[in-house]
C-alpha cells in the first residue's frame, strides 16, 4: 500500500493544481482577525484549527475621511445577485418606512428599514430606479451606504396593466377575507401593488 | 440506489478476507482462488476474477457517472452562492464579527447536507460544532444545537442528543431559494431562545477546498447592551435609527433579517462544497477502481498464460511420451 502514496499524493497535486485554477473565486487577503476568539479556541481545542469568522472573506472598510467626499460609495444586494458593489455615485433616494430619504455624500450614520417603494440612484445625469419590496438601508459615516433587499426589479419591467389587474384582486380579496391572515395578505398585496401604481404614474 | 450498490460490491470484496480458509489469509486478496487453481479446476480461477473485474468495471461507472452529477449540480449552485456573497457583508459591516461575545444562552446552527459520500465536510462542521460548544460552555451556560441536515443529526445525535434542540432535514429537496430559507430562519427564532447564533458551515473555496466558518449574530438585547458598553459594537450608537416605533423594535427586525440572510449565504455555500467535495471524492474513488481494474486484468492474464502453459506442456509431455 505504502508504494503507492508517493504517486497518490503526486496525483492529487496535479488535481489540486488542474482544478483550483478555473474554479477558485475569491482569495481571502490578510485580515484581521478577533484574537480573542483564536487564543481561547487554541486553549480548549489545540488538535482543531479555529474556523474562519465572516470578518476574514470581505475586505474591511476604509475609516471615515476628514473631508467629506465628493462621491457616496453604495452596495445594493439581492439574495440572488449583487446589483451594484462598491459603486461610486452622487446620490440615492431610499424609500424609508418613515418617507422617501434623500443620501448624499456626508450623511449622518443611519439604519433605516425600506417599505416597498422606488429606489433611486443618480449617478451625472443618469437615473435608475428600482422598485424595492422590502430591507434594510445602512448609511454609514465614511459615505458607505449597503442597501439590503428582498426584491428588487427596475421599474421600467413592470405592466401597468397587470399591476392593475392584481390590484384589483386583492382589493376584492380584503372585502371577501374572513380570517386575520387573510386579511392582512390582502392588505399588504394592495400595499404592494398600490405603491407599484404609484411608481408607474409618478 | 447507487449506495445500496457500493455497499453490497464492498461486501462482496471484504467477503474473501474474512473466509476462513487459513491458506488464503495471508495471500493478497486480489488472488484467493489461485490457489485452488492449480488444483485441478482452472477454469473456475479466471470466472472468480473474471466476475470481480465486472463488479469493478461497475463500481467504477457508478462513481463516474455521480461525479457527473456532482459536477453539474455544482455549476448550477456555484453562481447562486456566488451571487448571494454580497448579502452578509453590508451586516458585518455595521454590527461586526463577534465571534468571542460571552453570552448566557449560545444556539448552534450546524449546516450539514443529507446524503453521504461526499469526504469530510459534515464531519468537520459537526467537529467545529463540538468545539463552539465545549469553548462556550460553563457553569450557568445553556448551550443547544439546531442542526440542518441528516449527517450532521445522525453524528451529534450520539453523544449530545438531549442539546439537540431543533432538526430539519431535507433542504435540498427543491433548489434552495431565499423564501424557503427565510421559513426555516423564522422556524428557528420562533422556537428557540438565543443570546447568540452561531452558523457553522463550510465556506466554497474551490472544488477541492472548503474553509469551515463560523458567523455570529446576536439577539437584539445583546446587540443593545453591547452597544451600551461600548466593545466592539460601540459604533452603533452613533447610528441614527428611523423605522418602527422604538429602537428596540428595529433592532429586533434588523437581526431577524440578519439571520435570514447569513443563513441563506451559508446554507448555498455549504451545498456547493458538498457537491464539490463530493465531485473530488468520486474522482479519486473512480480512479481507484480503475487501478484495482488494471491489477485484476493483470492477475487475470497471468492465470490464463499459467493454464495455456499447463495445457501446453501436458500436451508436448504425452506426445514425447508416445514417440519416445
Amino acid at each position: 500500500m505504502l508504494r503507492h502514496v508517493p504517486r497518490l499524493l503526486s496525483r492529487t497535486n496535479a488535481a489540486a493544481m488542474r482544478w483550483s485554477l478555473p474554479f477558485s473565486t475569491d482569495v481571502p487577503a490578510e485580515t484581521p482577525v478577533d484574537s480573542k476568539f483564536v487564543e481561547g479556541w487554541r486553549s480548549v481545542i489545540p488538535n482543531i484549527d479555529p474556523p474562519k469568522t465572516p470578518s476574514a472573506f470581505m475586505s474591511p472598510r476604509p475609516p471615515t475621511p476628514s473631508t467629506i467626499p465628493s462621491k457616496l460609495t453604495i452596495n445594493f444586494v439581492l439574495p440572488y445577485s449583487s446589483i451594484f458593489s462598491t459603486k461610486e455615485v452622487d446620490m440615492v433616494i431610499v424609500p424609508a418606512t418613515t418617507g422617501q430619504m434623500g443620501v448624499l455624500p456626508g450623511h449622518v450614520a443611519t439604519i433605516a428599514e425600506l417599505k416597498p417603494g422606488v429606489f433611486s440612484v443618480h449617478e451625472g445625469d443618469k437615473v435608475s430606479k428600482y422598485f424595492v419590496s422590502s430591507g434594510f438601508a445602512f448609511i454609514h459615516a465614511n459615505s458607505y451606504a449597503d442597501i439590503v433587499a428582498v426584491e428588487a426589479v427596475p421599474v421600467d419591467h413592470f405592466d401597468q396593466s397587470l399591476v392593475q389587474k392584481a390590484l384589483g384582486e386583492f382589493t376584492q380579496k380584503l372585502s371577501s377575507a374572513s380570517t386575520d391572515v387573510e386579511k392582512a395578505e390582502a392588505q399588504i398585496g394592495i400595499d404592494v401593488h398600490s405603491a407599484i401604481n404609484a411608481a408607474l404614474t409618478g | 440506489m447507487a449506495m445500496a450498490a457500493l455497499r453490497r460490491e464492498g461486501r462482496r470484496f471484504a467477503a474473501p478476507l474474512i473466509s476462513p480458509n487459513p491458506v488464503n489469509t495471508f495471500r493478497s486478496s486480489l488472488a484467493p482462488t489461485e490457489e485452488q487453481a492449480f488444483g485441478g479446476i482452472r477454469g473456475i480461477s479466471t470466472q472468480a476474477v473474471r466476475n470481480r473485474m465486472k463488479s469493478v468495471k461497475n463500481i467504477q461507472k457508478i462513481t463516474k457517472a455521480m461525479k457527473m452529477v456532482a459536477a453539474s449540480k455544482l455549476r448550477a449552485i456555484q453562481t447562486r452562492a456566488e451571487n448571494s456573497r454580497g448579502l452578509w457583508q453590508p451586516f458585518v459591516a455595521l454590527l461586526g464579527d463577534t465571534p468571542s461575545v460571552d453570552v448566557k444562552k449560545n444556539v448552534i446552527v450546524t449546516v450539514s447536507s443529507d446524503k453521504g459520500l461526499c469526504g469530510g465536510i459534515n464531519s468537520t462542521s459537526v467537529r467545529v460544532s463540538r468545539g463552539l460548544h465545549k469553548l462556550t460552555s460553563g457553569p450557568e451556560k445553556e448551550n443547544k444545537y439546531v442542526v440542518l441536515g441528516e449527517k450532521a443529526k445522525a453524528q451529534l445525535i450520539r453523544d449530545s442528543k438531549k442539546d439537540i434542540e431543533l432538526s430539519m432535514t431535507e433542504l435540498q429537496k427543491n433548489p434552495l431559494n431565499y423564501t424557503q430559507v427565510s421559513v426555516i430562519a423564522d422556524d428557528i427564532l420562533k422556537n428557540v431562545e438565543f443570546d447568540a447564533l452561531r452558523i457553522v458551515f463550510n465556506k466554497f473555496q474551490s472544488v477541492v477546498s472548503f474553509v469551515p466558518t463560523t458567523a455570529t449574530i446576536l439577539s437584539p438585547e445583546v446587540v443593545e447592551k453591547e452597544a451600551e458598553s461600548g466593545g466592539k459594537l460601540g459604533d452603533l450608537d452613533s447610528y441614527e435609527i428611523e423605522g418602527a416605533e422604538s429602537k428596540s423594535e428595529v433592532l429586533q427586525n434588523l437581526a431577524e433579517f440578519q439571520f435570514s440572510c447569513v443563513l441563506f449565504n451559508a446554507v448555498l455555500e455549504n451545498a456547493c462544497s458538498e457537491q464539490g467535495a463530493r465531485m473530488s471524492a468520486m474522482d479519486s474513488s473512480s480512479r481507484n477502481a480503475g487501478d484495482m481494474l488494471d491489477r485484476l486484468t493483470l492477475t487475470y492474464n497471468r492465470t490464463r498464460q499459467a493454464s495455456i502453459t499447463t495445457e501446453l506442456i501436458e500436451i508436448i509431455s504425452g506426445a514425447s511420451a508416445l514417440e519416445g
